[in-house]
């Protein structure tokens, strides 16, 4: 396979990056180290290069319809100039993809979709597209994407940009400009942080991959690679692409049933979603904590008893809680919080507890003794 | 990577250092940057019989879990505890501070058999 590299390749070889084969891209795994990254994220700023992310173009007369025909979520309910998460799911209500929405009026969209579905997403959009009034451009080639996310951003960004992006609400985006260049800041992220994602031209990434890691310094700037980038969403317990979500797992078994709008018309997979809903899901996500040193891995057995009832999609060490964590599916009826699950690791079994999402929780008040 | 000439190699990145008859085992800088950070490390008992290429620990690291391979067979006779409390010493200096354990060797011929660094040098330039 022919390997991509996304724009900043060069910037990352110079930050002794090691780097990984992630879906057909050369991209950085880490730096530095993933629990030192981490940590940068969760206690000043991160920059990550996710040029390899796509992003579709929606356009037309009948964009707004389109939109709400493919995904579940209800971008009638967000105003312009915002974004909402959504899945997007084929008619069986398995998940084609997980996406975000950006809503620059009723006439134009942008799908931001994981890297390794950016083919198959735009091939779907144009199979669905039958009479509707719309064009469908793939800009992924075109456009770069940096995600800067921690507590610092909120410094850093003001100090570069000014109020425009500080007053930003959750989710919203605006255009701004650098060097008489337009970039599109928006306050999205996957990291359960304070941050921005920056879209631009694509061949203007190393210079404000640059601008950002200059200036961020004295806020304790970071690059950080894939490895960080999977700790901090799962300590959030958000969904990965083909770990929790894929073509056969509906949204409703991934708890995500708050971003189904089942009070629209019409949208693909709304007749097989209902059904679930009303028969009640068969397997359920669960996210769960071990109890002694052992770490879960994707695909690890989830016992009761000493019989399989689900499996692992999800597991790592987490850094910010020094123990570990995973998100799996189970039997729905074994989905109960607080009871105890065994993860089978190596051919050796762990007892887990079922607990209530996210594992990780800002302390914004003086720490509790618990 | 750092590979240095008084070690022996094995293809499955552990590495020996050689002290009378004692071998002092870890793993190599090009693993421990494989891995990621080295979160937890399960240690041998002491005095435990080991067989060359077999396990004899197991670490843990954010990414993954690998079997380590002890390179040369005999008894163990040290492990290095402070792994308990500080296991990114294998990070930090895998070849110092952040070696596992130690083999009173039964069979040193078993030495002849593990890579010269230069050999394992090449072998994991070929890799990258």
């Amino acid at each position: 396979m022919h390997m991509k590299r996304t724009p900043l390749y060069d910037a990352h070889i110079k930050h002794n990056a090691s780097i990984v084969n992630f879906n057909g891209w050369e991209m950085p795994i880490q730096y530095e180290g993933i629990i030192a990254e981490h940590n940068a994220v969760r206690q000043s700023v991160g920059i990550f290069d996710i040029c390899h992310m796509g992003v579709i173009e929606i356009t037309g007369k009948d964009a707004l319809f389109f939109c709400q025909y493919i995904i579940t979520n209800d971008v009638s309910k967000i105003s312009d100039g915002k974004a909402i998460y959504s899945p997007v799911c084929n008619e069986r209500g398995g998940t084609v993809d997980d996406v975000l929405l950006y809503r620059y009026n009723t006439e134009k969209f942008r799908f931001v979709v994981n890297a390794a579905n950016i083919e198959k997403d735009y091939d779907w959009l144009s199979l669905q597209k039958g009479d509707y009034k719309v064009e469908i451009k793939n800009l992924s080639a075109n456009l770069g994407i940096l995600a800067v996310q921690g507590p610092n951003t909120m410094p850093l960004f003001d100090s570069l940009f000014g109020r425009a992006v500080q007053s930003l609400p959750y989710y919203g985006f605006v255009d701004i400009d650098i060097d008489n260049q337009p970039v599109q800041i928006s306050r999205t992220g996957y990291t359960g942080e304070v941050g921005f994602e920056l879209y631009f031209k694509r061949e203007h990434a190393r210079t404000y991959w640059d601008l950002l890691y200059d200036k961020g310094k004295k806020y304790g700037i970071k690059p950080i690679g894939l490895g960080a980038r999977d700790t901090l969403r799962l300590e959030m317990a958000y969904s990965l692409y083909g770990h929790e979500l894929t073509d056969n797992i509906s949204p409703l078994q991934a708890g995500l049933a708050w971003t189904i709008a089942f009070n629209k018309d019409t949208f693909i997979g709304k007749e097989a979603l209902l059904k679930e809903k009303e028969a009640g899901v068969t397997q359920k996500l669960i996210a769960f904590k071990m109890t002694d040193r052992s770490i879960p891995r994707a695909g690890n057995a989830i016992k009761n008893m000493g019989k399989k009832i689900g499996f692992v999609s999800s597991g790592t060490f987490s850094p910010s809680l020094r123990i570990g964590i995973g998100l799996g599916y189970v039997d729905s009826h074994y989905a109960v919080r607080n009871s105890q699950i065994t993860i089978e690791a190596r051919g050796r079994d762990s007892i887990a507890k079922i607990v209530k999402p996210p594992f990780y929780e800002k302390k914004v008040k003086q720490r509790r003794k618990d | 990577m750092n590979t240095p000439a008084e070690l022996k190699y094995m293809k499955s990145h552990e590495c020996v250092k050689v002290e009378g008859a004692n071998a002092r085992c870890g793993i190599t800088d090009y693993a421990q940057n494989e891995l990621t950070d080295v979160v937890f490390v399960e240690l041998p008992p002491v005095g435990k019989v080991v067989v060359a290429s077999e396990q004899a620990a197991v670490i843990e690291s954010v990414k993954t879990a690998v079997d380590v391979y002890t390179p040369v067979s005999g008894k163990i006779v040290e492990v290095n505890s402070e792994l308990e409390n500080d296991p990114g010493l294998i990070n930090r200096d895998p070849y110092g501070q952040g070696w596992i354990f130690v083999v009173e060797m039964t069979k040193t011929d078993e030495l002849d058999g593990l890579m010269p660094s230069d050999d394992y040098a090449k072998m994991i330039k070929n890799k990258a």
